[in-house]
């Protein structure tokens, strides 16, 4: 689809996963043992063919910019094309919304030769069929489509999420803003389809009366005059608002079939290439129901994980229920149950940390 | 253009027939080797991390998934805008063109290709050894000692010196004598075949050498002898770390099974010196609840329900439950499926050995099976007879 342009839109993000959102972008999230969260959406674009990309970043974008690098990975290393950072211009000021961001920008779109535009969060684990997408938006010649899913996760007591009200015909009546979503309610995904002109003219008419937020201001405020339409995802996808369901959604993992439809199905989910060596299993090590990285060194237990890549753990350690982050070192007897690493995390030589009801981060490079 | 230092031209055009089944489609430097890698990414990433930026691969025999592979050289850092990697088959030229004769003569074909870089080395490797070497140290020694050309050699045990072109060299390491696979060899020094040459005194040599029709044009049999015939200054550069031809089914096993050595006798994942390659895009190995994985190297696309001991899994490989897989070698996208038995083996890219399988040899011998094949429980069976 060489028509279409991408737009992965980190404006709106929120640090929901406290620790492991201090210094880096929530996009930036390591997820599933080799991934960050944006990879996700950056290979259904590519799925897509979509040769250009822009991600419009809010903050603490560095461990983004690193791991995006060209965009190479995702084929968006063109001379025309590509990938694009587009960060805020006003780095003294505290974001209106969205919409400014965009308007900051608006010569990409001018100068962009697609005529369409996906815009999507950078979060998002799902494997969504942009293609399947953009056909449904074009045949039911919606202005905008919206993409929702049914909640199917955890209770949230915080109004963190966007509800739909959709009638039959697949035509968006309403919008509630923050709610806290119940079984079933069908959750706006902010991943948007949107014709190119007409989302130039919309922001800049929002602009002009200062409003900023793309959901309320253009979507919402404009369901009368706009044939919007929501399409309805029915795939996986975790619903990760805390850190709690970050760990379950990692665990989730563990399931053949959930791996299945993510890796071994359609297409591939892909990321930074790396040139670490095959995992090494020493004698000694006992692994079972994990997903293990390259570049791990394997010599204790480790019991229902996800070791990130580069990480070792030494004899007679035993990690169980846990996500080791990227170039963790866990000693030589250290114990550790339900605890999320971040990066170059060390556990000392025959510590004991247990967490037991909710998962206890330990923050980068930090050594117990 | 600015001249270089010196240029590496690798050698890949062999056909490796030694390799059996595993090179029916591919050059011997293309065969997947320690689970994610092809034996050729040894020597580029030796290339890589001792600075050389311009480097030619010969190559000739079943190229094309070696020239797709290496592309524009991008994952050893060869994507240069001067210099780079270059691929370089036998062309036709204005006088017609002809297959690679020998080493020799397939740099003498490609004389344009150096004269054009202007280089003031030659190192000339081979894309079939697993070692991990800085060519620099040569360099240097091969400046310090005012040498025409530097063979890089390594001890080999006294009984397997006839196996290999030996060096019998002076207090000084200067080579005094070469023996291509000598019945009753003087020295234990083998050749490890990397070769450091001046490009003006190659030259010359080259194109005697082209003149000759008496010659096998090898480096081995025929340049060097003849430089030594000449008294020129051939120096020995001793290299004592790891280095293993992989030439034949046996030391492609051999040299799997040293990587899973405790403690390390090569080390695949060493920061400082990793080993480059083209690599796919896998997700991490999934190892299940019944599972079973020891001593054993694992590359990521993976998934393991069986039990797999002191062997090498390349990436997609599936070891289904109730399966063991034992000593052995599996090549990438393999797929085993359940109450399998696989012991001291090497199975090919692809292949697919169904549930129910013995591969297994009963006097402990090597057992080979190649690319993309179907083994059923029985053809198993029929095999092991």
């Amino acid at each position: 689809m060489r028509n279409v342009l991408g737009v992965i839109n980190l404006v709106n993000e929120r640090p929901i996963l406290k620790e492991l959102t201090h210094h880096r972008c929530l996009a930036s999230v390591p997820f599933g043992g080799r991934y960050r969260m944006i990879d996700f959406t950056m290979s259904n674009f590519m799925n897509a063919s979509v040769s250009k990309v822009a991600i419009f970043t809010k903050d603490k974008y560095r461990s983004l910019m690193d791991h995006l690098g060209s965009g190479k990975e995702w084929d968006l290393d063109h001379r025309s094309q590509g990938l694009f950072i587009l960060p805020s211009i006003h780095p003294d000021e505290k974001i209106k919304g969205d919409i400014q961001q965009f308007y900051d920008h608006l010569e990409f779109f001018q100068r962009a030769t697609a005529d369409t535009v996906i815009i999507a969060p950078g979060h998002h684990i799902c494997k969504i069929d942009f293609n399947d997408v953009i056909k449904v938006h074009e045949s039911n010649e919606a202005d905008i489509t919206v993409l929702y899913k049914d909640f199917d996760g955890k209770p949230v007591n915080r109004p963190l999420y966007h509800q739909l009200s959709v009638d039959t015909d697949g035509v968006v009546r309403d919008i509630n803003l923050y709610t806290a979503p119940a079984k079933g309610d069908h959750i706006c995904l902010e991943t948007y389809v949107i014709k190119k002109q007409l989302l130039i003219d919309l922001i800049k008419s929002c602009i002009e009366y200062e409003e900023y937020d793309f959901l309320k201001d253009v979507v919402k405020a404009n369901l009368k005059e706009l044939n919007v339409q929501g399409y309805h995802f029915t795939g996986h996808m975790p619903f990760i608002h805390s850190l709690e369901t970050y760990h379950e959604s990692s665990m989730e993992f563990l399931n053949p079939e959930i791996l299945h439809t993510y890796f071994y199905d359609s297409w591939e989910v892909f990321t930074k290439i790396k040139h670490e060596a095959p995992a090494e299993y020493a004698i000694s090590s006992n692994v079972s129901n994990s997903l293990i990285a390259n570049g791990c060194i394997i010599e204790g237990t480790v019991e229902n994980s996800i070791i990130f890549r580069g990480v070792k753990v030494r004899k007679g350690a035993v990690v169980k229920n846990s996500i080791i982050m990227q170039k963790g070192d866990i000693e030589e007897g250290a114990h550790i149950e339900n605890i999320i690493t971040d990066k170059q995390v060390i556990i000392t030589k025959d510590q004991i940390i247990t967490a037991r009801k909710k998962p206890t981060v330990i923050k980068k490079e930090e050594v117990v | 253009m600015k001249s270089k230092k010196w240029v590496a031209m690798l050698l890949a055009g062999g056909q490796g027939s030694r390799l059996g089944e595993l090179t029916s489609d591919l050059a011997k430097p293309a065969v997947p080797f320690g689970g994610k890698y092809r034996i050729i990414d040894f020597t580029l990433s030796n290339c890589t991390h001792s600075g050389i930026d311009t480097v030619g691969v010969l190559t000739q025999y079943r190229p094309h998934i070696l020239n797709s592979y290496i592309g524009n050289g991008r994952p050893w850092d060869l994507d240069r805008n001067n210099g780079g990697v270059s691929m370089l088959p036998p062309y036709q030229g204005k006088d017609g063109g002809e297959w690679y004769k020998g080493t020799a003569n397939a740099v003498y074909q490609n004389f344009h290709f150096i004269d054009h870089n202007n280089p003031e080395y030659v190192l000339v490797i081979s894309g079939d050894h697993i070692y991990k070497m800085d060519y620099n140290k040569m360099l240097e020694d091969h400046i310090e000692k005012g040498a025409h050309a530097t063979i890089a050699v390594i001890e080999v045990p006294w009984d397997e010196a006839n196996r290999f072109g030996i060096m019998s060299t002076n207090d000084t390491d200067q080579i005094i004598e070469f023996d291509e696979k000598p019945k009753h060899p003087k020295s234990n020094l083998a050749s490890m075949g990397v070769y450091l040459f001046n490009w003006k005194h190659l030259k010359k040599y080259l194109t005697e050498d082209e003149q000759d029709s008496t010659s096998t044009n090898d480096f081995g049999k025929d340049i060097i002898p003849k430089m030594l015939d000449d008294g020129a200054n051939l120096q020995a550069y001793r290299f004592t770390d790891y280095w293993k031809d992989v030439g034949t089914i046996d030391s492609l096993w051999e040299a799997h099974m040293d990587l899973l050595e405790e403690p390390s006798v090569f080390e695949l994942g060493n920061p400082n010196w990793q080993i480059y390659a083209g690599n796919a895009n896998h997700p991490p190995q999934f190892i299940s609840k019944e599972a079973n994985v020891t001593q054993s190297l694992v590359n990521e696309g993976c998934l393991v329900f069986g039990k797999v001991e002191h062997s090498v899994l390349s990436y997609n490989v599936q070891v289904g439950s109730g399966t063991i897989v034992k000593d052995s070698v599996i090549m990438p996208n393999v797929k085993i499926g359940k109450n399998v038995i696989i012991e001291k083996a090497i199975i090919g890219s692809g292949t697919i050995i169904e549930d129910g399988a013995v591969i297994s040899d009963p006097n402990q011998r090597l057992t080979l099976i190649g690319e993309k094949q179907l083994i059923s429980a029985e053809s198993a069976l029929l095999q092991s007879l």
